[in-house]
């Protein structure tokens, strides 16, 4: 579902194009970039930490027992790595007040 | 990794970009990435995830420290769900 106030990182190269002097190729090639490397590194196990937003966080999970909704059939959920975020307590505040003014 | 690594990292491999310039656009990226979520709208970074708010019912909760039963109102909460190719790549 993607509509016109959907960030993406098209959206996210034409506003970083209008502050800096740079090349949109470029630009392209540098957001491309910081996802990448945000990437490599919950890979690596790291956690991320950007102050004023969250943290990425890696969480294992161990082996399961679940069922396939469609079917009902007993299945085994094998242990996986997973990566959850934790917000900053500065974007949730800001976000809890935009919805009381709503 | 903190922001100021993922900017050294970036800019090692920039080099033909001032620190300052990195510095500004990463900042960037977060800014709009938190301007977009205040304005309850989605976020969606192929192959990494993407970012929604969800409303959270009201409830009551209680003062860890006295017991207190309080009313915790109706709110929103940003929400992460990872993408596909980091999902996979994570449990290779």
């Amino acid at each position: 579902m993607i509509n016109k106030q959907t960030l993406t990182k098209r959206e996210i190269v034409l506003l970083i194009t209008k502050k800096l002097n740079i090349s949109k190729i470029q630009c392209i090639f540098l957001v491309n970039q910081v996802f990448e490397k945000m990437k490599n590194c919950l890979i690596k196990n790291e956690k991320i930490q950007i102050s004023g937003f969250g943290k990425f966080v890696i969480r294992k999970k161990n082996i399961r027992k679940g069922r396939n909704p469609q079917t009902g059939k007993l299945i085994e959920i094998s242990a996986r790595k997973i990566v959850t975020f934790k917000s900053s307590p500065l974007l949730r505040r800001l976000i809890e007040k935009q919805n009381i003014k709503n | 990794m903190l922001k100021r690594e993922l900017t050294k990292i970036i800019a090692d491999e920039f080099n033909y970009f001032s620190y300052e310039d990195i510095e500004s656009a990463i900042q960037i990226i977060f800014e709009s990435m938190i301007s977009t979520l205040k304005r309850n709208n989605r976020i969606e970074v192929r192959g990494f995830g993407s970012f929604t708010t969800r409303r959270r019912k009201p409830k009551k909760a209680r003062n860890p420290k006295t017991g207190a039963s309080v009313l915790v109102s109706e709110k929103m909460v940003p929400f992460f769900v990872s993408g596909k190719e980091l999902r996979e790549r994570m449990n290779k």
